[in-house]
C-alpha cells in the first residue's frame, strides 16, 4: 500500500550500516578525552542568598521573596552552610580549600536568570586541585583531578506552552545553592564518565551535602568531548553537551559525539567548537550556539557581598565531622565482615544501599547473609525496573524481618525471594506479608515425610536414576516435593527425609 | 512665632516638646509650602500629602491621649526616589519605572518608619542616580530655588532643592560620587555623605554598590547629626553594612576646633576651580584659623586619578546592576517584539534615557574580556592607592578641606549636552566615595551672583564625629542662614 516508509526505513537502515562499518575500523585509533562539569544542589533548607525554602515542587513562585526575585535595591546575604557544605566537598574530594575567597558575577540576560547576573565565582573558588579515584576500563585504579569546586545559585525555570500558551518563569529554583565540580579532561571513555559521576554522586550522598536527585535535575553535568588520534599530544577541539541528567543518557551521548566526531576528521572535516545539546528522543545532538556567539560573561567580584575568609580551625573542624566515605566503608566491610573486595564495592558504591546493609546487619547480625540479599535479589530488581538505590521502597527493619524470619525457620529462602518482591510492590512487615500469602515454612516431620514419599511414588525414573548414582536426581526431586509445598516446605529437612527414604 | 517652615528639626522637637506646636500643624504647614513652591522648584515625583496629613491626625491624637511617643512622631522628611516605600512609586525618575511600586520598604524608610516620621513624598534625581544636575530625570527638571534658571545640582538634586525651598523640614539623599554634597552645595544646606558600610542600602536601588551611601540633606549641620542618628547602624540584609558599636551623632555637635588639625589638600584649589569659589573658601580657611584650628596645606596627588577610576568603577557596577531591568518582570517593557531578544533590546532602549545608557555601554565595554585589565582592574588598584594616601593624611590630619564643587549652580541645559564636562564636576567628591570616606558640604557664602557655595569636610571612615564637629563650629560661628535666602529668582 504505502511503500515510502519502507523505503525510507531501508535508506536509513543502510547509511547506518555504512556509517558504523567505517567507525568501527577507525574507532580503534582513536583516544576520546573528556571533563566533567556536574552540578549539585546543595541539601540547605535555604536559598543561597536569602531565606527562601529549596524544597522542590511547590505552586510556581511560591518560593520567592524580593530578593530572588531581583526587585530593585535588594540584596544577597550569602548562606554560611552552604560554604559549609562545599568545603565539605571539597576535603572529600582531597582539594585545597581557599581561606580567602570570594563571589563574583557572571553576567548575562535570560529570563530564567533574574537579576542578570548569576552570583557564582571566577578566579577564587572555594577548593582547587582535588581528585577522586575510580576504576578504568580493565578495572585498575585511576585517580581523575578535580580542577576546581565552587558555589553558585541555580536559575529558575521556564515554562513553555505549559499555562495556556506563552512562556512564564518559576523562580522557586532561582537561588538554589549549587557547588560546580570541574574535572580536568582526564575521562578516557563512556564508562570512565559513568564511574566517575557515580563516584561523585555517592560522595556527595555519603557527606549529605545533595541529594543528588538525577531526576529532580539536583545533580546534573556538562560534558566536555574531543577525540585525537592514539598517541597524539594535544588534545582535539572540543564540544560541550550541557544539563545531561541521567546516566544512561551521558553514555549515550558521549558515544554518539564521539563517534560523530570521529567521523567529521576521517570525512576530512573541522570540529566546530560549539555548545550542544543531547536529544534522548533521537539519539542525536544538536547545536546550541557556536564560537562565534560565545558569550562575554563579564566577570567581576560582586560588591553587594564581602569576601569569603576560612581560617585553619573552622576548616579543621569540618574534616574532623566528615562522616565515613565509601573508601573507608568499603575497608571496614572486608575487615569486619569478610564481604569480598567486589561485594563491599558494590554496596559502598551507593550510600543508600551502604546505609541499608549496616542497618539491616545490625538488626539480624547476619552481614554476609545481607550483603547476598542486596547484590542479589534487590539488585536484580533495581536493574529491571530502572530505579535508583534510593527508590527502595522498604526500610532495613524490613529487610533485616525477612532474613530473621528464614533464619528462624518460619519461612525458606525461596519464600524469601518472594516476599522481596512484594516488600517493592507494598512495603509492610514481611511478617504480615508471609502470613497473608500463607507462605510459613512447613518444618512438621510428618507432613513434609508425606510429601517426600508422594514425590518419590510419582517419580520413579528419579529414584532409579538416583540409585545409579547420578547425585542430580535429588536436586530435581527435591525441587519436586517444593513445587509440591509451593516453596514452602523446609529445604533442609526435605534433603535430609529424601536422602533417608531413597538409602531405604 | 516664627513661621513652622523657617524652623530647623531640633526647634521643632522643642517646641511639640513644649507644645507650642502640634504635629498637624507642621504637617499642614509643609503641605502648604508645597502647593505654594512646588510649581516653581518641581522637587517631587510623587508627593503623598493627603496620607501624610491623615498620619499626623493619627499622631496627633495619640499626642492628645498622652501616649508617650518617639522624638520625631510626627516630623516630616522627603525621600529621595530610589529608596523603595512600599506602597508608593519608587522610580528613580526613569521611565523604566514610572509605575513601579516596591513589595518591601528600604531598611532607611523602615526605620524612619519606626519613628513615625511622615513621608511627603518621593524626590526627584538623575535618572538611577546617574547624573550631577537632576536634568536626567525622565520626568521633570528640577530648578535651584535660588534662581531657578539653574540646577540644584544632581542626583539628588530634588531632596537639596525641597529642602532649600522649605518642602520639606529635612530629606534622605544618597552619594555615590556627589550626589548628596554637590546638590547640598548648590542649594545652600547640609549634605552628609557617611562612611560605606555605616547605613544600610538594603533598599536603595543600587547604582555602583560599592559606592552607594545615604545620607541626610538638611538645614544646619544639628539636624544631619540627628538624621544620621537614626539611619545608622548595622543591618543583617547588607552585609557590607558594618556591625559596630551604635553612635550618638549629636554628641560630636561640639562649638570648638581648637587645637584640631586640618589639612588643605592644594590639589583641589588649583586648575579649573571657579575664583569666587577659591575666595570663600580661603576665607573659611582663615575663619578656621581664627578659631584655633591647625590648617596645613599638603598634596593629595593620587586624587586626579580616582575621577578616571570612579566612572570605570561606577559604569561596570552600574551596567550590571541594571540589568535586572529587562522587561521581564517588573518595570516598562516594550509592545514592539517578536522575539525575546526584542523585549530585551527595545524595552531597554526605550525605557533608559541616553545618560543611563551611556553608562551601561561604558561599563558594559570595561568588564570585557580583553579589556577588564586595563580598566577595572587598574581602575581597582587606583582605588587601593587613593585609599593608600587618605589613610597617610589622616595620620596627620582630622579632617580635609576642600570645596564641594569647582563652581556654583550653572544654567539649566548648559551641561547636559557635554558629558565630559558634567562628569569632571565631580572631581572634588568622588574621591571621597573611592575611598570610602563620610563627606559634608557646608554652605560657606554666595559667589556676586548670590548663588551659594559649599565647602566639604572629608574625615576618615567611620570618623563622622569629627566632620560633624569641624562643620558644626564653623557654622555656629558664621551666619550663612540667617544672612542669605533663596530667593526663588525667575
Amino acid at each position: 500500500m504505502n511503500k515510502t516508509p519502507i523505503l525510507e526505513k531501508n535508506i536509513n537502515q543502510n547509511s547506518k550500516n555504512r556509517k558504523y562499518e567505517r567507525i568501527g575500523n577507525k574507532m580503534q585509533d582513536y583516544e576520546i578525552v573528556m571533563g566533567l562539569e556536574i552540578h549539585a544542589e546543595l541539601s540547605t533548607k535555604t536559598k543561597i542568598f536569602c531565606s527562601c525554602p529549596t524544597e522542590f515542587g511547590g505552586e510556581p513562585n511560591s518560593h520567592t521573596c524580593p530578593i530572588c526575585m531581583a526587585m530593585p535595591g535588594t540584596l544577597p546575604v550569602l548562606n554560611e552552610k552552604v560554604v559549609e557544605y562545599a568545603v565539605k566537598a571539597g576535603l572529600a574530594t582531597n582539594c585545597e580549600i581557599s581561606r580567602d575567597s570570594k563571589n563574583d558575577r557572571k553576567n548575562y540576560f535570560y529570563p530564567d536568570l533574574p537579576k542578570a547576573y548569576q552570583i557564582s565565582q571566577f578566579d577564587k573558588p572555594l577548593c582547587e586541585n582535588g581528585y577522586v579515584e575510580i576504576e578504568d576500563d580493565n578495572g585498575n585504579p585511576k585517580k581523575i583531578r578535580l580542577t576546581r569546586i565552587h558555589i553558585e545559585e541555580d536559575a529558575g525555570k521556564l515554562n513553555h506552552n505549559e499555562f495556556g500558551g506563552g512562556s512564564l518563569v518559576d523562580l522557586n529554583r532561582a537561588g538554589v545553592p549549587l557547588i560546580e565540580i570541574v574535572s580536568e579532561p582526564d575521562i578516557r571513555s563512556s564508562g570512565e564518565a559513568e564511574r566517575y559521576l557515580r563516584k561523585i554522586k555517592s560522595i556527595l550522598e555519603y557527606i549529605e551535602v545533595s541529594d543528588c536527585k538525577m531526576q529532580e535535575g539536583s545533580l546534573r553535568a556538562d560534558v566536555n568531548v574531543s577525540v585525537r588520534k592514539k598517541g597524539a599530544t594535544e588534545y582535539g577541539t572540543r564540544t560541550e553537551m550541557k544539563n545531561m541528567n541521567s546516566f544512561k543518557s551521558i553514555v549515550r551521548a558521549i558515544e554518539y559525539e564521539a563517534n560523530r566526531q570521529i567521523d567529521v576528521i576521517e570525512d576530512g572535516g573541522k570540529i566546530e567548537q560549539e555548545t550542544l545539546r543531547w536529544d534522548d528522543v533521537s539519539g542525536k545532538t544538536f547545536s546550541m550556539r557556536d564560537k562565534e556567539d560565545a558569550q562575554d560573561y563579564r566577570y567581576f567580584p560582586d560588591p553587594d557581598l564581602v569576601a569569603i575568609r576560612l581560617n585553619e580551625e573552622y576548616i579543621q573542624k569540618i574534616k574532623n565531622d566528615l562522616p565515613e566515605l565509601p573508601e573507608s566503608r568499603k575497608a571496614r566491610y572486608i575487615e569486619q565482615y569478610g564481604l569480598s573486595e567486589k561485594d563491599a564495592r558494590l554496596i559502598t558504591s551507593s550510600k543508600y544501599l551502604s546505609d541499608l546493609f549496616d542497618k539491616t546487619q545490625e538488626i539480624c547480625k547476619n552481614p554476609k547473609i545481607t550483603a547476598n540479599w542486596i547484590l542479589s535479589d534487590i539488585s536484580k530488581i533495581l536493574n529491571e525496573k530502572e530505579l535508583e538505590p534510593d527508590k527502595i521502597p522498604f526500610t532495613a527493619e524490613q529487610l533485616a524481618k525477612m532474613i530473621i524470619l528464614i533464619e528462624n525457620g518460619t519461612i525458606s529462602s525461596s519464600i524469601g525471594k518472594k516476599v522481596i518482591v512484594e516488600l517493592f510492590e507494598k512495603p509492610e512487615d514481611p511478617e504480615e506479608i508471609v502470613k497473608k500469602n500463607g507462605w510459613i515454612q512447613i518444618s512438621d516431620e510428618n507432613a513434609i515425610k508425606a510429601v517426600v514419599q508422594k514425590v518419590l511414588e510419582n517419580n520413579p525414573q528419579s529414584v532409579t536414576d538416583y540409585k545409579a548414582g547420578k547425585d542430580k536426581a535429588l536436586g530435581y526431586l527435591v525441587g519436586q516435593a517444593m513445587k509440591e509445598t509451593k516453596g514452602k516446605a523446609n529445604p533442609q529437612m526435605l534433603n535430609k527425609l529424601f536422602v533417608e527414604e531413597l538409602k531405604k | 512665632m516664627e513661621n513652622i517652615i523657617d524652623l530647623t528639626v531640633h526647634e521643632l522637637i522643642e517646641k511639640l516638646e513644649k507644645k507650642e506646636i502640634k504635629v498637624t500643624d507642621i504637617t499642614k504647614a509643609y503641605i502648604d509650602r508645597i502647593n505654594e513652591k512646588e510649581n516653581d522648584v518641581q522637587a517631587f515625583v510623587t508627593t503623598t500629602c493627603e496620607e501624610a496629613m491623615k498620619k499626623s491626625e493619627e499622631i496627633q491624637k495619640k499626642i492628645d491621649k498622652g501616649e508617650k511617643l518617639g522624638n520625631f512622631a510626627g516630623i516630616p522628611i522627603g525621600i529621595k526616589d530610589n529608596m523603595c516605600t512600599k506602597g508608593v512609586r519608587t522610580t528613580c525618575s526613569s521611565k523604566m519605572l514610572e509605575n513601579f511600586i516596591s513589595p518591601y520598604d528600604a531598611t532607611v524608610v523602615e526605620k524612619l518608619n519606626n519613628e513615625e516620621i511622615i513621608s511627603l513624598g518621593k524626590l526627584n534625581m538623575d535618572e538611577f542616580a546617574m547624573g550631577a544636575s537632576t536634568e536626567y530625570s525622565y520626568f521633570k527638571k528640577t530648578r535651584n530655588p535660588w534662581n531657578l534658571n539653574t540646577v540644584p545640582g544632581g542626583s539628588s538634586g530634588g531632596s537639596a532643592s525641597a529642602v532649600a525651598a522649605k518642602l520639606v523640614p529635612w530629606a534622605l539623599g544618597s552619594d555615590t560620587g556627589g550626589s548628596i554634597r554637590q546638590p547640598a552645595s548648590f542649594c545652600g544646606v547640609v549634605g552628609l555623605k557617611p562612611t560605606y558600610g555605616l547605613v544600610s542600602r538594603y533598599g536603595l536601588v543600587a547604582f555602583a554598590s560599592s559606592l552607594d551611601q545615604i545620607g541626610p540633606i538638611t538645614k544646619n549641620v544639628q539636624d544631619s547629626a540627628i538624621l544620621l542618628n537614626i539611619i545608622a547602624g548595622h543591618d543583617e540584609r547588607d552585609t557590607t553594612c558594618e556591625n559596630r558599636q551604635k553612635e550618638d551623632y549629636t554628641k560630636a555637635l561640639i562649638n570648638d576646633v581648637k587645637g584640631m588639625k586640618i589639612g588643605v589638600p592644594k590639589e583641589y584649589f588649583g586648575e579649573g576651580i571657579n575664583p569666587e569659589v577659591k575666595q570663600k573658601l580661603e576665607q573659611a580657611i582663615e575663619k578656621y584659623k581664627e578659631l584655633g584650628a591647625e590648617i596645613e596645606e599638603f598634596s593629595l596627588d593620587i586624587a586626579e586619578y580616582a575621577l578616571a577610576a570612579y566612572y570605570i568603577i561606577a559604569c561596570a557596577e552600574a551596567s550590571s546592576n541594571l540589568g535586572r531591568f529587562d522587561g521581564i518582570r517588573y518595570g516598562y517593557r516594550t509592545n514592539k517584539f517578536n522575539s525575546l531578544k526584542d523585549i530585551y533590546r527595545n524595552s531597554r532602549s526605550e525605557g533608559f534615557g541616553d545618560e543611563v545608557k551611556r553608562r551601561i555601554i561604558l561599563g558594559t565595554y570595561v568588564l570585557s574580556s580583553g579589556y577588564y585589565d586595563a580598566y577595572y582592574k587598574k581602575a581597582q588598584q587606583v582605588r587601593t592607592l587613593v585609599r593608600k594616601e587618605f589613610d597617610k593624611a589622616f595620620e596627620k590630619y582630622d579632617v580635609l578641606l576642600t570645596p564641594t564643587s569647582p563652581t556654583v549652580a550653572f544654567e539649566i541645559g548648559t551641561r547636559s549636552d557635554n558629558p565630559l564636562e558634567m562628569y569632571l564636576a565631580d572631581i572634588c567628591t568622588v574621591s571621597v566615595n573611592i575611598g570610602g570616606l563620610p563627606g559634608i558640604s557646608v554652605p560657606c557664602g554666595v559667589d556676586s551672583n548670590g548663588m551659594p557655595i559649599g565647602m566639604q569636610l572629608i574625615g576618615n571612615r567611620f570618623c563622622e564625629n569629627k566632620i560633624i564637629r569641624v562643620a558644626y563650629t564653623y557654622e555656629q560661628n558664621t551666619d550663612f542662614r540667617e544672612k542669605y535666602k533663596p530667593e526663588f529668582k525667575k
